[in-house]
């Protein structure tokens, strides 16, 4: 109930925010705000933060030009080292995908969520698992048992990157397709894997939508579950006769594995909350616009928007999520141990 | 023809005065970008394609992929002039490029660049145009173990042309992959020899080694050489670009080659870096005058930038039809489309004729108004070289420092940059080239990963890079220029003859 009050009350701050245009009080950028982006050019997290950086210049919704740098280095672990040691910078944010939680405990780079302050959730990208158009599987569970009844590692799963979010999902599919394992192939970015798949050099990926809709849309993949535990709300055709929603879940399909990845923003540690309040309000702002709404459905987002205390009870939660599914996988890297996350708090105390 | 109407339609979009402006400011931007080393075209487009969103797609498109042409034409500036490649592709067109300004010919050197650079485009242009949908799907044929045998051709056809011991060159080399493998393992996702230093994540970055090792370098030896440029003396010969342009057609054969090795690393894509490299050493070793490379001959500038140039346009082709960019520059014009709400991929030249036109028509002009704006300023980039050592040399050494810190933002980089540019001044001395270090770090990396992940596709099993005609013909092709030296030596032993002498 609490959170419920302060979250409306943050609402209500930040509407009070947008119409009191010219309020005093209300905390603003002095000079460029710079948008770190943990990953290379034209990857997912570029895109969005590329796209957000246009919709705030197209429609003016801050005074301060916004500058977009990529700092992908050590899977990212270059971008969040930078806001860690910005302390109480408030001209530096981040967007960030699952290295967040897989950098750390994948390379032992010391960073965590908790080097940062959240500013908000945007979205959560969706996964889906896809094969060529020439593969004889129509499901997921034909897939799985064909997988099953081959020979232990027949079959090539192509991702980005390794030991991050797609070689978990891997991972949590040997599960179900044990003892057999899949080969996985790391590349270097989404665009990359589907191509690859396009050309028949793997038997399936986990792209994102966005990463594959246009393979889709040419015919080229198809599409055989999705990542999530409800199926997609978006019901506009993307192919002559398919809509996102078309596309059954993996649950439905007798393969119990759900992932998303958070498409968030984090500020540095030791910002003020007026700092903080600033940006959740930018945030609103730009996904009020209709290039936002478009864009959403376009990669088939869960278009999912939190802040304040509830965005941190999740990130908290999807820490230990990750944690436990590394370490089954054995993908925590050697060295001093990192600590393992404590399970998100049940009544975490008010932050003042 | 149907490709033809559709390209006289793009044409029509294209010539407004509105969009012919664009392309020259687009041009004109682009140059700046490519002559600042570090900041390079995928971080220009990156920094104004914020611009561009107020535009309509087709104009903003013009513009970005104007900047990019801008940025390939300026990227042979600072290399001939200054041995300060600003972008990887330009490395190549250092070794000829530079000491052709040393001995005076820095005007004949830039009007070879340029124009090559403009054949190899319009190569690639017209390909794009007649033949996008039958090329856009070859590049699907590369997997990791063909991208491998691409690489692999490259370093092989690398070897032997060395100047000094070809152990040296190996030396170099083995240098350049250590270097390459500092950093995340990205078939592993762990880290490499950073030694727990936070600075070493990412790795060394090419272009800090390269503003080093050739900026920083040759700023130390001219130092020593007496505080002056050598080629500094020429006159400024306003013809310079006529009289050239009646010594380039014996070159046909070389430009033709090379459009071709631009044409095909641009689509599949291995990109304009290894493009210019291959294309390089392939002149050198087919070239009547192949002994002279890298004393200053022309044939060692048009080889290079005619496929960079060509694997640039290229790169352009998978981008638009697949929705994979061929370079980082790329990459970042596919954010773009993105963002105007149009979507790479298979059905873009259906869905979006009049944009997809537009573009390849711009293709045409860009490069054509560009050639035209370059070429003009021929003798004023060649009459830099007349400023006083003492005022330029600073000059050159702050935009190398800023270059470095505009790779990652850092202050490490620019240190690195100087410890490179000592590194660069001592191996110059101990005659050690610094070409094959150079090729290393920028392609040890990716060949390192396309061999790991056709290791891991194969279970360990060599005979992947035999297992189909494409991957088989060209590790086959690979295996004969590494061996090329031995072979031809054989052959002389057996035939008797007594050929010219060739290094």
């Amino acid at each position: 109930m609490t959170f419920t009050k302060i979250s409306s009350l943050a609402v209500c701050a930040a509407a009070l925010a947008a119409f009191g245009a010219g309020s005093a009080s209300a905390w603003e950028p002095t000079k460029p705000v710079e948008f770190v982006i943990p990953a290379g050019t034209g990857g997912g997290a570029d895109q969005m933060a590329r796209f957000i950086q246009g919709v705030i210049t197209k429609h003016s919704l801050m005074k301060q030009p916004m500058v977009v740098v990529n700092k992908g280095g050590g899977a990212g672990a270059e971008g969040f080292l930078e806001v860690k040691n910005a302390k109480g910078d408030a001209h530096k944010i981040i967007i960030t995908l699952s290295n967040l939680f897989t950098t750390p405990y994948g390379t032992g780079v010391p960073f965590s969520y908790k080097d940062m302050t959240p500013v908000a959730m945007l979205a959560l990208d969706q996964f889906v698992l896809w094969v060529n158009k020439d593969a004889p599987y129509k499901t997921a569970k034909e897939y799985i048992d064909a997988v099953k009844a081959g020979t232990d590692k027949q079959f090539k799963m192509g991702g980005t990157g390794s030991k991050q979010e797609d070689q978990i999902i891997t991972a949590a599919l040997e599960r179900v397709t044990s003892p057999k394992k899949f080969i996985y192939i790391p590349y270097k970015g989404g665009g990359e894997v589907a191509t690859q798949l396009v050309g028949n050099h793997v038997n399936s990926t986990v792209n994102n939508p966005i990463e594959a809709v246009a393979q889709w849309r040419g015919g080229a993949l198809r599409p055989l579950c999705l990542f999530d535990g409800k199926r997609s709300t978006y019901t506009g055709k993307v192919t002559e006769t398919q809509a996102w929603s078309d596309i059954p879940t993996c649950k439905e399909s007798g393969l119990p594995v759900e992932y998303q990845m958070l498409r968030g923003i984090f500020m540095p540690s030791g910002v003020k909350p007026d700092e903080v309040a600033f940006y959740v309000d930018l945030f609103k702002k730009v996904r009020a616009t209709p290039d936002w709404k478009e864009f959403m459905e376009k990669g088939a987002f869960n278009d999912t928007f939190m802040s304040g205390e509830d965005y941190k009870k999740w990130v908290a939660a999807a820490d230990k999520t990750h944690f436990d599914l590394m370490k089954e996988a054995g993908f925590i890297a050697s060295g001093p141990p990192p600590a393992a996350p404590a399970a998100a708090p049940a009544a975490p105390a008010e932050k003042k | 023809m149907e490709e033809l109407n559709s390209l006289f339609q793009g044409f029509a979009v294209v010539l407004t005065p509105y969009n012919l402006f664009l392309m020259c400011v687009g041009i004109v931007l682009g140059v700046i970008i490519g002559v600042l080393p570090g900041l390079g075209g995928a971080n220009g487009v990156a920094i104004l394609l914020p611009l561009t969103f107020s535009m309509s797609p087709t104009s903003a498109i013009i513009m970005l992929s104007c900047i990019y042409w801008g940025a390939l034409f300026g990227g042979a500036i600072t290399s001939i002039l200054f041995n300060i490649p600003g972008e990887p592709w330009s490395v190549a067109t250092t070794f000829d490029g530079h000491p052709m300004a040393q001995r005076g010919r820095a005007d004949e050197a830039l009007t070879a660049a340029f124009t090559s650079s403009f054949v190899g485009a319009l190569f690639a242009v017209i390909l794009i145009t007649f033949l996008a949908p039958i090329v856009a799907k070859f590049a699907l044929k590369f997997g990791p173990a063909e991208f491998f045998a691409v690489f692999f051709l490259t370093f092989a056809s690398f070897i032997g042309m060395g100047k000094g011991s070809p152990w040296k060159t190996v030396a170099a080399m083995t240098l350049g992959f250590a270097l390459a493998s500092v950093g995340l393992d990205k078939v592993t996702g762990t880290l490499r020899l950073t030694f727990g230093h936070e600075e070493l994540l990412t790795g060394f970055d090419f272009l800090i080694a390269v503003i080093g090792l050739f900026g920083i370098g040759e700023i130390l030896s001219s130092m020593e050489s007496g505080l002056k440029f050598q080629g500094a003396a020429a006159k400024i010969r306003l013809n310079a670009v006529l009289t050239t342009w009646k010594t380039l057609p014996k070159y046909w054969f070389t430009s033709i080659r090379s459009c071709i090795i631009g044409c095909w690393m641009g689509i599949t894509p291995g990109g304009a870096t290894p493009a210019s490299f291959m294309s390089y050493a392939l002149a050198k070793k087919f070239s009547k005058n192949g002994a002279n490379f890298g004393k200053g001959e022309v044939e060692g500038v048009i080889a290079p930038e005619t496929a960079a140039h060509a694997a640039g346009t290229a790169a352009l082709l998978p981008m638009l039809t697949l929705g994979i960019p061929g370079s980082p520059t790329a990459a970042v014009l596919l954010g773009g489309l993105l963002i105007w709400g149009l979507q790479p991929g298979p059905l873009l030249f259906v869905e979006q004729k009049e944009f997809v036109w537009g573009l390849i028509a711009s293709m045409y002009l860009g490069n054509f108004v560009g050639l035209i704006i370059v070429l003009t300023c021929v003798p004023l980039f060649a009459a830099i070289l007349r400023i006083p050592f003492s005022i330029i040399a600073p000059v050159i050494l702050v935009i190398c420092a800023v270059g470095a810190y505009t790779v990652h933002n850092s202050m490490f980089d620019v240190w690195l940059m100087l410890i490179f540019g000592f590194a660069g001044y001592v191996f110059n001395k101990l005659g050690y080239p610094l070409a094959p270090l150079v090729l290393a770090i920028v392609l040890g990396d990716k060949a390192e990963e396309s061999f790991r992940q056709a290791m891991l596709g194969s279970q360990g099993d060599l005979s992947v890079f035999f297992s189909n005609w494409l991957v088989g013909g060209i590790m086959g092709l690979g295996l004969l220029m590494l061996f090329w030296p031995v072979i031809a030596w054989v052959l002389e032993k057996a035939t008797g003859r007594t050929k010219s002498a060739e290094a």
